[in-house]
């Protein structure tokens, strides 16, 4: 009987496989697809990022089932899945608490690559691609977070948008205008960006992780030591430090998720406006054109790029400071001149420069979250430019200091 | 590798506790007083049903909420409620709406009244416990009363027949200057009974949300066993 | 990768409880997602029950009114109408209802709990049209008129019973209903129901 069943199923498998070369895909990118054996605890990141983004998309698509982009509507069709919804609350939780959790992920996974040098040669393309993904993932969550229809989904939105009028030459009236379809946040507005929130965004999303799925698998991964296994072969042409992808690291990473989860989980259910961080008190107002919240601030994950805007005293190079802090992130495959990737085998100014830069990147996030003082404007310029002196003084910091000798094989450490 | 357990978990938590540590929340005034809220306790829940309806649902909806709703959750019989908390023509599952239309209600007050239903969740309940407990007589207010609370409401002080009447000194202390129906202790506990129902209406789901977590939280921690030992199991290979 | 201390059994044990202990997790999370899709809060309270009012309604008339989004007939039947409900059980699919949905109490060849009064769904059981209420139509013998759906050429008596040989397959439904009064019907409430 068994084996009766084992061979329809071999017969059914080789009848696709002559039509769809799903064997083939399975081995290429996991059950042959060689991986460093000695990923560590920054390597959940990647399949995590990847759970998140299939929970934000499942989870939306029902929220899209009750929810009515308009201007009357909007702020109360949330309110009817929190209550008449059945499970409606858990399903919008999971998607508010998981775009949160999406930039916990991706700050993780995106350190992770920082300090392996994973965006050196060969890897370019895959940072760049990453990037895009980042910088897709913003978009999205701006977008979405208008869509509650509260007080800080309307002038957060408003703000944001009106930075594109520091653009000078009566260019940027004419494009937040053109932005918001309206002379202010409002219906249009409302519905452009859900088209784009639901539909395009994540369109274009997938199809980046696809492309940076495909760059990592034609490259192969950097591991903890940034060195390259495939140097090293056995006589099977098997990288003698490679372990196939699955089961390996297709058991590990299901462990990964499991301890993801149980931390989701804790958050959803007992905790899911992390007190105010991830749902704004403010936001449980319905938007009124009419008065401005006290307090306006942006989501915790962009807090450190609106630090860093409010740093500079002057509206357009406050915006393009802005822009410069993401911008300069696509050039550190070009502006890190080690000869070695991964900082384990880096002198001392580059493990202080990252150091540094972590610091200032969370001192920059808490303060883009607090009203702006004096002390805290200080502060706040000071971190500035310690974050851009990370990476424009990085070709010096990087080809002067010594480095530590590269092993010749992975170490488990 | 449970130092790498140790590891990924100080990872994932320590983002969290930053953004906890990152401030309080930014609305509201800040109060000192702090009234801890307990979902559980049933009968405080209908007290503050009953004081809602009676001194909040002529001026303030909470058009979010459904009283057949509000039956279930907190454990009031449908027919009572209908018979003893609805305005004459309204149904048990219809939404608390105010009596009177919100723009006259502008007219008489300068503002409509705002809606109720998710006060709890923008201000917080410390906030509205303050808020309910400092009205104090100052003349040259429309109503004659004032708030340091929100200075210049325009809402009237509805419960100042429970409380009494108080005044406030230079210092901002607030005293007592008539009595009222009910002692300060019972007039703080009916206040921390309508704000428990406030909480409630703000987030209904509160009320399962809690036990549910406690059950997921333990599955996905036995799986979670499951996924390390298997994990544990298939590495022994690589050596 | 030496696999010669490996124990396959207990590697297929464990493999096999962490999938089933998943699978069980992903069964569960499915519930609030397949859940989410049932009427809400909001449509079961619109789709709650209605009181009509029959004082007006006089013999040979109908009214229509709305019920969990369906139209639901109050008809008050004429004696001679009442009378054409007997000695036709031959060309009727369900003669006495068995196979159709209706309560306990119109278990009678009126369907009703007073005969004058019918109260009834007005969609067809084939593909869910709206038939039409023709009490005088004569089309064929042993059919002396009642509902006739435009839809598909369903038949059926004043009773909303299915005439054979048309392609309905059960007799209209009677909704759960009580007289609250001699002049007001309940729809969508048993007897009984507090």
């Amino acid at each position: 009987m068994v084996a009766r069943l084992k061979q329809i199923a071999c017969g059914l498998i080789g009848w696709i496989d002559a039509r769809f070369p799903m064997t083939k895909w399975w081995n290429e990118h996991l059950a042959q697809y060689y991986a460093p054996k000695n990923f560590n605890f920054w390597y959940f990141f990647g399949s995590l990022a990847l759970l998140v983004l299939v929970n934000q998309i499942l989870t939306g698509i029902f929220l899209t089932m009750n929810y009515k982009p308009s201007e009357a509507d909007a702020f109360a069709s949330v309110e009817y899945i929190m209550r008449d919804v059945s499970w409606g609350w858990l399903v919008r939780y999971m998607h508010s608490v998981g775009a949160s959790l999406f930039f916990v992920v991706i700050y993780l996974h995106m350190f992770r690559g920082l300090i392996y040098g994973s965006y050196k040669n060969p890897r370019e393309l895959l940072w760049l691609f990453g990037m895009v993904i980042y910088l897709l993932l913003m978009a999205e969550a701006f977008m979405g977070y208008l869509l509650p229809w509260g007080q800080m989904s309307f002038w957060g939105a408003q703000v944001i948008i009106n930075l594109f009028g520091a653009i000078p030459f009566g260019i940027g009236d004419a494009l937040t205008v053109w932005i918001r379809g309206d002379f202010a946040v409002g219906d249009p507005t409302l519905n452009r960006f859900f088209a784009l929130h639901v539909a395009a965004i994540p369109l274009l999303l997938v199809a980046l992780v696809f492309f940076h799925i495909i760059a990592l698998h034609e490259v192969g991964s950097n591991n903890p030591d940034g060195i390259e296994i495939k140097k090293n072969k056995g006589p099977d042409g098997i990288p003698l430090d490679g372990i196939p992808f699955h089961p390996y690291y297709t058991v590990k990473d299901i462990f990964g998720t499991g301890m993801f989860l149980i931390l989701f989980a804790l958050i959803v259910f007992f905790a899911p406006e992390m007190t105010g961080k991830f749902l704004e008190p403010d936001n449980f107002v319905a938007a009124d054109a009419m008065v401005t919240p006290e307090h306006i601030a942006p989501l915790w994950y962009f807090a450190p790029f609106y630090a860093i805007l409010r740093a500079v005293p002057d509206k357009l190079m406050g915006v393009m400071a802005m822009g410069g802090a993401i911008g300069v992130m696509f050039l550190l495959p070009w502006l890190d001149r080690s000869k070695v990737r991964s900082i384990r085998y880096r002198g001392p100014l580059t493990k202080i420069a990252v150091t540094l830069f972590v610091i200032s990147f969370l001192v920059l996030g808490a303060l883009g979250t607090m009203p702006a003082g004096d002390v805290e404007t200080w502060i706040a310029r000071i971190c500035s430019v310690i974050y851009f002196g990370f990476f424009l003084l990085m070709p010096i910091y990087t080809s002067i200091e010594n480095t530590l000798p590269e092993p010749d094989r992975v170490t488990m450490k | 590798m449970s130092k790498a357990i140790r590891k990924f978990l100080l990872s994932m938590i320590a983002p969290a506790l930053l953004l906890v540590s990152g401030g309080v929340s930014a609305s509201g005034a800040s109060v000192d007083v702090h009234v801890d809220i307990d979902l559980g306790n049933q009968a405080a829940l209908q007290r503050g049903a009953r004081t809602f309806v009676n001194y909040c649902v002529s001026c303030h909806s909470a058009k979010y909420m459904r009283y057949s709703r509000m039956a279930e959750d907190i454990g009031l019989n449908e027919e009572l409620v209908e018979a003893n908390m609805l305005f004459t023509g309204r149904k048990v599952t219809d939404h608390m709406l105010v009596a009177f239309d919100p723009e006259d209600a502008k007219r008489w007050l300068g503002q409509a009244p705002p809606d109720l239903t998710l006060v709890a969740r923008s201000r917080g309940p410390d906030w509205i416990y303050a808020y309910l407990t400092s009205f104090h007589r100052d003349a040259d207010r429309p109503w004659g009363v004032n708030n340091p609370i929100l200075p210049g409401t325009t809402m009237p002080a509805v419960l100042s027949g429970l409380q009494g009447e108080q005044e406030m000194d230079a210092d901002g202390h607030l005293h007592s200057v008539t009595e009222g129906e009910l002692s300060e202790a019972e007039f703080n506990d009916l206040v921390k009974d309508l704000v428990s129902f406030l909480v409630y209406i703000g987030e209904p789901a509160k009320l399962v949300r809690g036990s549910l977590g406690v059950k997921v939280i333990l599955f996905l921690m036995v799986f979670t066993f499951l996924a390390y030992l298997l994990k544990r199991e298939y590495w022994k290979d690589v050596h | 990768m030496s696999g010669d201390e490996v124990d396959l059994g207990r590697r297929r044990m464990i493999t096999g409880a962490t999938a089933v202990t998943g699978g069980v997790g992903a069964a569960c999370v499915a519930v609030p997602f397949v859940s989410y899709w049932e009427p809400s809060v909001a449509a079961q309270a619109a789709g709650a029950p209605v009181e009509v009012d029959i004082s007006e309604l006089r013999p040979g008339e109908k009214i229509t009114v709305e019920w969990q989004r369906k139209p639901v007939w109050v008809i008050r039947r004429t004696e001679e109408e009442l009378a054409t409900l007997q000695g036709h059980e031959d060309s009727l699919r369900d003669p006495q209802s068995e196979e159709s949905d209706q309560p306990d109490y119109v278990a009678n060849a009126n369907r009703s709990l007073k005969p004058e009064y019918l109260v009834m769904i007005g969609i067809c059981t084939h593909l869910g049209c709206s038939p039409t209420f023709d009490p005088g139509r004569e089309l064929e013998s042993g059919w002396s008129g009642g509902f006739f759906c435009p839809c598909h050429g369903g038949k059926y008596d004043l009773a909303g019973r299915v005439l054979n040989g048309v392609p309905p397959p059960k007799n209209m439904a009677v909704p759960p209903h009580r007289y609250l009064s001699d002049t007001v019907i309940l729809v969508g409430e048993d007897e009984g129901v507090a």
